[in-house]
């Protein structure tokens, strides 16, 4: 704490814009905020006296040094508009840019074949037809045709799910919602895996949006229903849905439609169809190419930006529908459209990487310890953390076992698997 | 009271409304006046909290109409009616992660564009928010560590950054120790003052009596009786909306009605016919 320690004396006030009030005598000592409020602000009303019993003295805030005298006022009283965060969020947002560019360089050299960032960066320059070729044809190979679309397709997948997992916990109120955990990402397997079978690979990311809007409806249907709460409709759920009945239902949800994928790889396959099952059951990002860029990269612009500008509406279900309603939000269109803005992100997604699970779920709980709640902040810093995330987890997966594979999943349910037991402990009120 | 904006008057004409095959609000006629502190009153059931639901567009009637001075509430686009009317519910949900200034920023969601962040002046009636709910100490401390009083606090506080002309209060006294309802019964008086209409859901009959100019009794979803509380909070119309018996004498120092309770009075050998 840098903090100076509060006054011995609770009257003295710490900062001018205190001295400016007189406490305790029920009367504001000045009309108008220093700001120049707009509004009749002329008469003095009647405001409300904190005392020291009030200020939370022996009760603890959040990293805001209660316990102080009634003549001490937080840190930037005078701007209480968002000051309570010691970096700005444009600072964090400009350090994991940054950090994620330099990941992509530095994740590209990584493995065998011994090369440098400069290598990276010479083969950039002559693809992007701003500089003469300097690598040999095998070495520019490994670094354009085989690591930088994986790198890239990892860092997009991230985003994506991480953005995903921010609306969905906004949406349905639910510290564990995931496109994992509920479902989306099986649903969206079982698509993709029967387009494939059926050859008709262009349109991969579409059934996949299917299966993944349909496992969705599945499981806010069975949360809702078999509660006895409103029909289980997009618009309609979400308010009125536990998080613990949310989740059951998406386990058996996930259940169903990974057997289903497993029946259709085992029934079609010709060759290692086990190979085929763990790498859409867990998720892999082993064989990407720049077609898995396009799609996943694609739909994160597409979709996610679009999703960024919503945060204004998520901010409002914060205290739920009605508070929403009564802020002018229309709940049911909004939660439908960007339900499903989620759902087709997760398609296109799980298309190029099988479901790979609970990166939705730790990067925004790990952002918003940070930055607090706010979706302007939460999302695009979500995002660019699970970009950072699944590129290097990614990373991990392909080197850690060199020569050998793992599929990412793996790592990431590693990692998610106590996070997620870390939120249910957390989160003891949950039902 | 030197730039006092003029009010406007409210008017709830043959509202009706029923969820599932259940008769919640059934043609129900009630007026505040412009500028009026109105109390709603009533039984627990009554449909207090759901006429206020019905006002703020949060849910819509099946037939009848709002109307704020001129405007039909119903007709309004949403964003517009959010920038008119402001709900404070009664009740006080968890929401992790937010300080006390964020959950007052809400208020200003109405008002905010798409893309454009709050401004000087959001930030403005966010402080101005703040310091009238008295709540400039507590900006910064997390939501989820208040107690139910102060959260109470934040939600007038966050229904007042709307810069609302009707402010509907749904038990707004729920949680405060006596003081701290007498200040915030106070502080809505004086808003009203100010040029707002307000109307506040209250179960203590003599504080609504204290500080309304006009109560709205509800029972089974009609308006039973309405006016100057003098005229409306009778032993008799205690007894039989509440089935309480009470004696109503003077204020010995406010002159205003004072409700002293007796007993529970006996049931009513039907319940009241709808």
């Amino acid at each position: 704490m840098s903090r100076p320690t509060p006054p011995v004396t609770p009257v003295t006030p710490v900062t001018p814009v205190t001295a400016r009030r007189v406490p305790k005598t029920g009367r504001r000592a000045d009309a108008a905020p220093e700001t120049g409020a707009s509004g009749p602000s002329e008469q003095p009303l009647p405001v409300f006296v904190t005392t020291a019993d009030d200020a939370g003295a022996g009760r603890r805030g959040t990293g805001s040094g209660a316990g102080a005298g009634a003549g001490t006022v937080r840190r930037g009283a005078g701007t209480p508009a968002g000051a309570k965060r010691s970096v700005p969020t444009g600072a964090w947002a400009v350090g994991l840019v940054a950090l994620l560019g330099a990941s992509i360089v530095v994740a590209v050299t990584i493995g065998p074949a011994g090369l440098a960032p400069a290598d990276v960066f010479a083969s950039i320059a002559a693809h992007l037809g701003i500089g003469e070729p300097t690598l040999s044809p095998l070495r520019d190979g490994i670094v354009w045709e085989l690591r930088m679309p994986r790198v890239l397709t990892a860092a997009a997948v991230g985003a994506g799910l991480a953005l995903c997992g921010a609306v969905m916990q906004a949406l349905t109120r639910n510290p564990l919602a995931d496109p994992y955990l509920l479902g989306l990402s099986s649903g969206a397997s079982v698509g993709a895996v029967i387009v494939i079978v059926l050859g008709v690979g262009l349109l991969l990311p579409f059934a996949a949006f299917v299966g993944a809007l349909v496992a969705l409806a599945a499981t806010l249907a069975l949360a809702a229903g078999a509660g006895g709460g409103r029909a289980g409709s997009l618009g309609g759920a979400g308010g009125s849905l536990t998080p613990t009945r949310t989740v059951l239902a998406g386990l058996a949800v996930a259940s169903v439609f990974g057997a289903v994928t497993s029946l259709v790889i085992f029934w079609s396959a010709t060759g290692d169809s086990y190979r085929e099952i763990l790498n859409w059951l867990l998720g892999s990002l082993a064989g990407t190419d720049w077609t898995s860029v396009a799609i996943a990269g694609g739909a994160v612009l597409v979709i996610g930006i679009p999703l960024l500008t919503s945060a204004k509406t998520l901010d409002a279900f914060a205290f739920g529908d009605t508070a929403a309603a009564a802020l002018g939000v229309h709940v049911g269109r909004s939660r439908a459209l960007l339900l499903t803005a989620t759902a087709l992100l997760t398609g296109a997604l799980v298309a190029v990487s099988g479901s790979i699970g609970f990166v939705g779920l730790i990067l925004p709980h790990g952002v918003r310890l940070i930055v607090g709640s706010r979706h302007r902040a939460l999302l695009p810093l979500s995002a660019l953390a699970g970009a950072i995330f699944l590129l290097w987890v990614d990373t991990g997966a392909r080197t850690l076992f060199d020569p050998r594979e793992l599929p990412v999943g793996i790592l990431t349910a590693l990692i998610g698997g106590p996070v997620f037991a870390l939120l249910l402990l957390r989160n003891r009120g949950l039902r | 009271m030197t730039d006092a904006r003029k009010a406007d008057a409210l008017h709830v004409d043959r509202v009706r409304f029923t969820r599932g095959n259940r008769l919640i609000i059934d043609d129900l006629d009630c007026t505040v006046p412009a500028g009026a502190v109105g109390a709603l009153l009533g039984p627990n059931g009554a449909g207090k909290s759901t006429l206020l639901h019905l006002i703020a567009g949060v849910e819509r009637a099946d037939a009848g109409a709002a109307r704020f001075g001129e405007r039909d509430l119903a007709k309004m686009r949403r964003r517009e009616r959010a920038r008119v009317i402001a709900l404070a519910e009664q009740e006080v949900t968890d929401a992790p992660g937010l300080t006390v200034a964020e959950v007052v920023a809400l208020g200003r969601t109405p008002h905010l564009g798409a893309f454009a962040g709050p401004s000087e002046r959001d930030r403005a009636i966010v402080a101005r928010g703040l310091e009238d709910a008295g709540l400039l100490d507590l900006a910064h401390r997390d939501y989820g560590s208040l107690s139910g009083g102060e959260r109470q606090r934040v939600n007038l506080a966050r229904a007042l950054a709307q810069e609302p002309e009707l402010l509907l209060l749904d038990e707004p006294t729920n949680h405060l120790d006596i003081r701290a309802q007498l200040m915030m019964l106070g502080l809505v008086r004086e808003l009203a003052r100010g040029g707002l209409t307000v109307l506040a859901a209250l179960h203590d009959l003599s504080l609504a009596a204290a500080y309304a100019d006009h109560v709205v009794v509800l029972a089974e979803g009609r308006v039973v009786a309405a006016g100057d509380p003098h005229a409306v909070l009778t032993p008799e119309l205690i007894r039989d909306v509440w089935r309480v018996e009470a004696s109503v004498i003077e204020h010995p120092a406010t002159g205003r009605p004072l409700i002293a309770y007796a007993g529970i009075a006996a049931p009513l050998p039907m319940p009241l016919q709808a």
